[in-house]
């Protein structure tokens, strides 16, 4: 059973259905982290005294950890535009920075979560940290699920380029499309809680 | 842009790269105005100035936004507004409040 | 319910030129739990839905009628099934306060998340919107599995609720902060059953909404499209975007309750004399605002499908044209966005200032608006139409005057000033519990009626279903309007003992033995219902494919049941509106839909 419209464009709307469901997904999402940085607003604004990211977090660590994430959505455009070539390998390869790129991110994350810790700053300690680590850490689960899907498609899904490789571009420009939601998230959480 | 077409896909592989550039000479500018320490209105205001332009950015570019169709439009638009909203209304709802 | 037309389905080819069914030939038979449990296709999944969440229904009302017998007769031990309870929840049968609010939270709760949104959109909306647009399936089957799935996941685990140390959630299905983050293990099961639910109904709306954009057929423009449709369409962007905050605030009250945060909290709580020793600086009305903006579109959520079930009902059965069609688009589409404007009506009693409750004050009362258009074009569309009053067309006549009263009521508790005085009263109940029981339920009750002849083959009893109708409209009336009387004399609501021990409840407790034994009878009134249900998809009358004569594509465009096989035999084109009823010169009173010009 054929479903219309999967790998190729309706006339109307000029778009296949998972653009439309992955952009509608997104719009969730914006309301999701949108619930979030509201909730930082409510409580910073009515907060007595509100600390400074430079006090309590690695700001040099984070910029490091903002240049990885940029560039992995780069080498995640490049890797759909690399099958819009149809030049596999530097899909391949391009996909596999990313991924890369992904774990690093994650890896420093453990770094500055654990020396929280040390130093006792837990997410009870204060609103600050409490919102800290709840949106980096739903972040984090984002980038966990942005990891899974990117390695299936590098690993077992890419064989779809044999078979149906209109489809699997689209796949793999949808999961683009989520990926660099999580980079534009992360913009915005960088400046909010490291630099404000 | 028509995908099928290798030209305009390099051409857009060249707007990537600048993108990029542009993207971590921002994160730079961020970083660097975050240390002079501003006072908070200030510092908020440019930061959130720079991370919409960093965004629009990859929305625009990375994110292919600027060729979208419509109907991606309208339903970013509708959720904007609606962000908007959840933004502003419970914050102002607190500013208003009944204080004795 | 058993598809025998699946077997003619798999050996009906591409048809003519320009028609695409199946682009393969072989067909295999997929096994039993690939085709019944974890199926993909849509009228399989709808019919899931549908059964687990009349199931939820029944059981989320059963919790109802034993908190009835408490609110009836206070401190007097359950009869026959007092036992049943254990010493944790009724020591010798009597109901412990603790007990009434696990029963009172999780009633809310599962009749919302687990029977209505799902019966109205899990199951009617997954049903009948691919057929009614012509699509074989929806957009994405795969999702639609698993959003059934996840729903299923997060059901069992509020279900599972009821059993851990301290019982249920009871903190109100609203989980109100400070007092559902002290709240017992239940509201942790609470919150994890939300995530679950939350996240099926996202998956589902994304469906739903790519769906309806993506697949329509040939000719189907939008202004052709049946209103069902649109109400499905309007309702699946609320879910889109209305829900995510909820699944936020979910994780700052696991975060409260698990990791010692105080996103909630208050400095300086006290608990039983003790003092709490988290961070504090948290705010009680955060949870509020991110609740309530989701749970005010929720309730557009509960209504709007219903609209939609009632519209399709009504144009069949008056044998005419909806009045105002077109009013009735741009208006369910100004409800779904001013829905999100509104939602802090519910908190005016929580130190707002004036400018703020003004306006949302304001749009609370031009919300009102749409919805009038919408009931004054079902009253409209009833003048000078041949109406048949058969089964579904009771129980969508009976909606009208009923959700009439229950959005009328809500006017007063729009308005702050009166809502100072209503707040929290068993006026509220009395409100949104019109328009979502004699309302919504008696209108997804007109669709089951109507749409069980497509999915089965086969007709409900008519005599049954009278019954059922005429038992429910007493009696859901006999449960909930002494309700405004009591609320109006402030008798506050989740009070364990109905009232009693309040002075200006006095004059008003005896009506809690009548709306209890109402409450009751209406438990009854159900049983011809279950009986027919079950027993007409065996021994039903069999009829033909469009039974009702209907107009639009689920009815003149496939079997009954459709076929198993991507619905139709040949895709249907589209070339009128859909509810070309009595069009002068036609040979029927009604023109299908895919009838050429």
């Amino acid at each position: 059973m054929n479903i219309p419209y999967t790998s190729t464009a309706r006339p109307d709307t000029g778009l296949y259905n998972a653009k439309l469901g992955i952009w509608l997904f997104l719009g969730s999402e914006v309301m999701l982290f949108g619930a979030l940085f509201s909730s930082y607003v409510l409580l910073r604004v009515a907060a007595p005294a509100w600390p400074h990211g430079y006090e309590l977090l690695n700001i040099p660590l984070a910029t490091v950890n903002t240049i990885i994430l940029i560039s992995s959505s780069v080498t995640m455009v490049m890797s759909w535009a690399s099958l819009m070539l149809k030049q596999f390998n530097k899909y391949k390869m391009y996909m596999g920075l990313t991924i890369l790129c992904a774990l690093a991110f994650l890896v420093i994350k453990y770094f500055e979560y654990s020396h929280e810790f040390i130093e006792g700053r837990f997410p009870s300690t204060s609103s600050y940290l409490g919102l800290y680590f709840t949106l980096t850490g739903l972040h984090g689960l984002h980038i966990v699920g942005g990891i899974i899907v990117n390695t299936y498609l590098w690993g077992p899904g890419s064989k779809m380029w044999q078979t149906d490789p209109q489809r699997f571009t689209n796949r793999v420009e949808v999961a683009g499309l989520y990926w660099h939601f999580v980079d534009l998230v992360w913009i915005f959480l960088f400046p909010v809680l490291y630099l404000l | 842009m028509n995908p099928d077409h290798a030209e305009d896909i390099k051409k857009s592989v060249r707007k990537y790269i600048v993108v990029f550039v542009a993207l971590m000479a921002l994160t730079v500018v961020t970083v660097a105005i975050s240390t002079m320490h501003l006072n908070v209105k200030a510092a908020i205001t440019i930061a959130l100035v720079v991370a919409t332009i960093k965004g629009s950015l990859v929305a625009s570019y990375f994110m292919h936004l600027i060729s979208e169709k419509k109907v991606i439009y309208a339903t970013l638009i509708l959720t904007a507004v609606f962000l908007i909203l959840l933004m502003l209304l419970p914050v102002s709802t607190y500013l208003d409040r009944v204080v004795h | 319910m058993t598809d025998e037309t699946s077997k003619h389905g798999s050996h009906k080819q591409v048809e003519g030129v320009g028609v695409v069914t199946h682009a393969h030939v072989h067909h295999d038979e997929l096994s039993w739990i690939r085709k019944y449990v974890f199926s993909t296709d849509h009228k399989t999944i709808g019919i899931q839905y549908g059964i687990t969440s009349l199931l939820f229904l029944l059981f989320g009302f059963t919790l109802m009628m034993i908190m009835r017998w408490q609110l009836a007769y206070p401190g007097e031990p359950i009869p026959w099934i007092g036992s049943w309870f254990g010493p944790d929840n009724a020591p010798d049968g009597i109901m412990l306060p603790e007990f009434y609010n696990q029963l009172g939270a999780m009633h809310g709760t599962i009749m919302v998340f687990l029977g209505v949104v799902p019966l109205a959109v899990g199951a009617f909306g997954n049903y009948v919107v691919p057929l009614q647009i012509g699509a074989i399936d929806m957009a994405f089957p795969k999702i639609n599995m698993t959003s059934y799935w996840v729903y299923y996941i997060g059901g069992v685990t509020m279900l599972v609720s009821f059993f851990l140390p301290g019982g249920a959630a009871n903190s109100g299905w609203t989980s109100y902060a400070p007092l559902s983050v002290i709240a017992t293990m239940g509201q942790t099961a609470w919150l994890i059953g939300m995530v679950f639910l939350i996240t099926s109904s996202l998956l589902g709306s994304v469906n739903f909404i790519v769906t309806i954009i993506q697949l329509r057929t040939n000719g189907l423009t939008w202004m052709r499209l049946p209103f069902f449709v649109w109400a499905q369409f309007v309702t699946a962007f609320l879910l889109l975007l209305a829900f995510p905050p909820l699944e936020a605030a979910g994780v700052l009250q696991l975060m409260d309750r698990l990791a010692g945060t105080s996103f909630f909290m208050p400095s300086g709580l006290v608990v039983s004399g003790v003092p709490l020793t988290n961070s504090g600086g948290g705010s009680p009305l955060l949870w509020q605002h991110l609740f309530w903006f989701l749970a005010h579109p929720e309730v557009y959520v509960l209504i709007l499908p219903a609209m939609g079930i009632v519209a399709e009902i009504i144009a069949n059965n008056t044998r005419k044209p909806l009045w105002g069609y077109k009013s009735m688009v741009y208006a369910i589409i100004f409800l779904g966005f001013m829905s999100f404007v509104v939602w802090a009506h519910h908190m005016f009693m929580t130190g707002m200032g004036t400018v703020i409750s003004t306006f949302f004050q304001t749009t609370t009362m031009i919300i009102s608006i749409p919805s009038i258009v919408i009931l004054t074009a079902f009253f409209l569309s009833l003048w000078g139409g041949s109406i048949r009053f058969t089964t579904p067309m009771l129980f969508a006549l009976a909606f009208v005057p009923m959700f009439g009263i229950g959005g009328l009521t809500g006017l007063p508790l729009g308005l702050a000033p009166a809502d100072i005085h209503l707040h929290d009263t068993y006026y509220v109940i009395g409100h949104f519990h019109y328009i979502v029981a004699p309302g919504t339920l008696l209108a997804l009750f007109a669709g089951i009626y109507y749409w069980f002849p497509k999915a089965t083959g086969r007709k409900m009893s008519d005599l049954l279903g009278k019954l059922h109708f005429w038992g429910s409209f007493i009696f859901l009336n006999g449960v909930f309007m002494p309700m405004f009387i009591q609320g109006l004399a402030g008798v506050s609501r989740r009070l364990y003992d109905g009232g009693q021990q309040y002075a200006h409840a006095q004059g008003v407790l005896q009506w809690n033995e009548f709306m209890s034994i109402s409450a009751w009878c209406l438990g009854l009134a159900q049983i011809p219902f279950i009986i027919n249900f079950f027993w007409s998809m065996k021994r039903g009358k069999k009829v033909e494919d469009n039974v009702w004569e209907a107009t639009t594509l689920e009815w003149t465009a496939t079997t009954s049941p459709p076929l198993a096989h991507g619905n139709f035999a040949h895709i249907p084109d589209v070339h009128r509106g859909p509810y070309e009823y009595s069009v002068p010169g036609g040979s029927r009173d009604f023109t299908p839909q895919n009838e050429r010009a």
